[in-house]
């Protein structure tokens, strides 16, 4: 069985985008449409990674990161952010917060690829 | 990318849906927002509802409604900063453009919605002036360098030293140093080695943290950039450094010493390293004996420099095992006779076209292409890298620059550039020449340099590429440059020009080539004694080649020599005056204009032609080679580059470009030095081949004898 990736995005063309590349991949994946449904989903389901927009309503990227990092079982998981060229300080926010990566919209699904495998195999 | 194509297609239907639904929160959102103008969380859903569109729209390839959006999400950053205040104005305006990202999404307005958002795009500038004046701005894609994921890199292979010390929280940030190390290794012959010297005792010791850091040697030809995406996300936060230890050219099988590797590194000092020497010993295990220096460092130093001897050795067998030796001597008898036969050939073409038999023809035709690729691979034989002479130059600048007590970096973009062998061994003199005057004459010493707030260490940039059919290799100093002025006295000095005579910019600096002129006041061991200069540009004339000075004052002189490909063939241009042919040099011919009787009779015979403006002097070679006859109506200007300076040559007509064999004109003609030698053409008759830099000088002096007697 494939490692387990959550993407967390508002917009459901890029989950549905990310989600199928990842799958191509041999990935399992989830999908959240916000920081507060992420967290729920990643409490209930096992994940090794996370992939995350960062501009979202209830919860914004960036929140979640932080968050993340003080749930149990998850100081250690791999988490990239989804920004787009004009969010540099949020780039720099979000490591702060804890962020392991990220990748700048738009992306192939190789680029993609490229950056997960970084942190998963 | 093919494959990106059919990605989008599966996803743009998905963001459609996406899109309309956003875009009518967008509608809702603005209509609030006329009532409520100071509501931040109303701003805040519209400048989200932007961002999606844009981001998801990249994605999906609508790249229309992405650079619009931009524009549009810029514009609402500033609301949501309250920079600009939410007008009637404004909201009318995002209304439109709301529409009119609708007509884009449905492809219903074709291209009329480009330009309504153009002008959505002015009015939204017009009303907040704090617009940033982005223009079009390109949505620059992926964080990764995309060369490195797509493509294999052609570069060279060459071997890294890299050590990379992560942040001990590494961990925290979720990332894996070892899936790093991989993806290193991946990228060509990589070897690890792990450091261990940080690993605290047990009590101390925190159970989250990295506390191993890695010595890596990789050869690859992916590129430094290659490495450091392996890094990217951690290169902030770490200590990386990547450094060239082995540039694949080197022929010598030895590597550096290991206390020399040790010292490269910042492993130990260099005091630390003297002591240690002087005990006469096996340098690393006195070092790590007495304590100077961890025992995984020493590992480290030693596995490169196996590593890089291995290397080395594997190369010279592959290179020995795939090539014979040869005495140049019989490629030198292969090549003339290659040239036999060009000649022949051209002669059964030429006759064939007489003979108007079509299988005459077709033979014909078969021979001239057989023969154009042995010529071509015959050729290409004898060509090496320059970078053979090199290792001499880099000694000379390493020697001089030492007993000078000056600091010089010699630097060599373009080292493997090929030129033919014998031209090489010709060319190293004058290079070398050329060096020790930049050396010399050009670096001031490192204190001089730093009180003109220069680099203490000058740099000498050695830079050979291909231009055409010929070399160039451009010599360029960062020194004190050429005093133009110093040139100027010294030359009326010695009568080189007489006084008076205005000469300027590239043409003073060209009379460092004459004979008996040098600026310098003292005659060193190395340089100033006048002769020089001249004998470089005697062998570079030798070569067909030129030579240029450029120079700037305080900044530097740029010494610029250029070659031909090869000695033996010429592509030349063959022109015709009366009966007799000449050929001119392919690699000096810029253009070729014609000249009527009546523009010579306009300019009063000065010898000036205007080409396009172009104020240019031509020398006529009936004159020159004293043929009678009257020339046509019509004659041609071949326009060339010689040393610097556009010159023409006035010819009867221009026959066109032929591949000739050069031939020696014999002993008798050893003085004769505007002709380079004569070739047989196709019909068996005898063409020269003109030396344009001379033919220049000789008309020049013919020039100033005339004018002389005039003035008697």
């Amino acid at each position: 069985m494939g490692k387990t990736v959550l993407i967390v995005d508002d917009s459901a063309s890029m989950r549905q985008i990310v989600s199928f590349a990842l799958k191509d991949a041999g990935f399992d994946v989830i999908a959240a449409v916000d920081g507060k449904d992420a967290l729920e989903k990643l409490n209930a389901i096992k994940t090794e990674m996370i992939i995350t927009d960062l501009n979202m309503p209830n919860l914004n990227g960036i929140e979640l990161i932080k968050q993340v990092r003080q749930t149990t079982g998850h100081k250690f998981t791999p988490i990239i952010m989804l920004t787009t060229e004009s969010q540099e300080s949020k780039k720099v926010e979000g490591r702060q917060a804890g962020a392991s990566g990220w990748i700048v919209k738009p992306f192939t699904p190789d680029q993609l690829l490229g950056v997960v495998k970084k942190f998963i195999r | 990318m093919a494959g990106f194509e059919g990605f989008e297609d599966r996803h743009k239907e998905v963001f459609r849906e996406e899109a309309r639904e956003l875009l009518s929160e967008l509608e809702g959102s603005l209509l609030e927002l006329e009532e409520d103008p100071e509501n931040t969380e109303l701003i805040e859903r519209i400048f989200r509802a932007m961002h999606t569109i844009k981001g998801s729209g990249a994605m999906a390839g609508f790249d229309e409604i992405v650079s619009f959006t931009h524009e549009l999400e810029t514009a609402f950053d500033l609301v949501r900063d309250k920079k600009v205040p939410v007008t009637k104005e404004l909201i009318g305006i995002t209304l439109t453009s709301r529409d009119i990202l609708r007509d884009m999404l449905e492809g219903t307005a074709g291209s009329s919605a480009g330009q309504a958002a153009q002008e959505i795009i002015s009015n939204l500038k017009h009303i907040i002036p704090e617009f940033p004046c982005s223009g079009s701005k390109k949505v620059q894609p992926h964080g990764i360098n995309e060369k490195a994921l797509c493509l294999p890199g052609e570069e060279k292979a060459l071997t890294y030293r890299i050590r990379f010390r992560p942040n001990q929280d590494i961990f925290k940030i979720g990332t894996n140093p070892s899936f790093l190390i991989d993806e290193l290794r991946a990228l060509g012959d990589c070897m690890v080695i792990a450091q261990i010297d940080s690993i605290p005792v047990l009590s101390e010791f925190d159970f989250e943290a990295c506390y191993l850091y890695w010595d890596f040697i990789l050869t690859t030809s992916h590129g430094v950039n290659a490495i450091k995406d392996v890094f990217i996300f951690v290169e902030n936060s770490s200590e990386l450094k990547i450094e060239v230890i082995d540039d694949g050219l080197s022929q010598s099988p030895d590597y550096k010493k290991i206390g020399e590797i040790l010292l490269e590194k910042g492993d130990v000092s260099a005091e630390d390293l003297r002591k240690a020497l002087r005990q006469r010993r096996n340098i690393g295990s006195i070092m790590v004996e007495s304590g100077l220096v961890e025992q995984g460092k020493l590992t480290s130093a030693l596995a490169e420099q196996q590593y890089i001897r291995e290397k080395r050795k594997q190369f010279k067998e592959a290179e020995a095992a795939a090539s014979v030796r040869v005495p140049s001597r019989k490629l030198d008898v292969l090549a003339d006779l290659v040239g036999e036969l060009v000649t022949l050939q051209a002669r059964l073409n030429q006759f064939s076209l007489t003979e108007n038999d079509s299988e005459l023809v077709a033979i014909a035709e078969g021979v001239e292409r057989l023969t154009d690729d042995l010529r071509e691979n015959i050729m290409s034989v004898r060509l090496i890298p320059i970078s053979t002479v090199f290792s001499k130059l880099k000694r000379v600048v390493r020697d001089l620059s030492s007993e000078l007590g000056k600091e010089i970096e010699l630097e060599i973009e373009g080292g493997e550039t090929e030129l033919d062998k014998s031209l090489i061994e010709k060319i190293s003199d004058p290079l070398m020449h050329i060096i020790r005057n930049s050396i010399d004459h050009g670096i001031e010493p490192p204190a001089g340099r730093e009180a003109l707030g220069k680099p203490r260490k000058g740099t000498i940039i050695l830079h050979v590429f291909h231009s055409g059919a010929s070399v160039l290799i451009q010599v360029r100093d960062d020194g004190k440059g050429l005093d133009a002025e110093a040139i100027r006295t010294k030359a009326i000095d010695k009568g080189l020009i007489p006084p008076g005579v205005e000469i300027e910019g590239k043409d003073i600096y060209q009379l460092i080539f004459a004979s008996g002129l040098s600026t310098a006041n003292e005659v060193t061991k190395i340089s100033g004694r006048g002769v020089g200069m001249d004998v470089v540009r005697k062998n570079i004339d030798a070569l067909r080649g030129t030579v240029e000075v450029e120079s700037w004052k305080g900044k530097g002189t740029c010494v610029t020599i250029r070659v031909p490909l090869t000695l033996a063939i010429i592509d030349g241009l063959l022109v015709k005056i009366a009966d007799d042919h000449f050929v001119i040099p392919l690699s000096i011919v810029e253009e070729c204009v014609e000249l009527t009787r009546s523009e010579t009779v306009g300019t009063n015979s000065r010898h000036i032609a205007n080409v396009r403006g172009e104020i240019i002097p031509y020398i006529d070679l009936r004159d020159i080679f004293g043929i009678g006859g009257t020339p046509p109506e019509i004659e041609q200007i071949v326009i060339t580059q010689t040393d610097g300076r556009k010159v023409g040559f006035l010819v009867d007509s221009v026959v066109g470009e032929t591949q000739t064999v050069i031939k020696a004109l014999g002993s008798t003609f050893k003085k004769v030095d505007w002709i380079s030698g004569a070739t047989i053409l196709g019909d068996g008759t005898v063409a020269l081949i003109i030396a344009a830099s001379h033919i220049m000088k000789l008309w020049e002096e013919q020039g100033a004898q005339r004018t002389a007697c005039k003035a008697e």
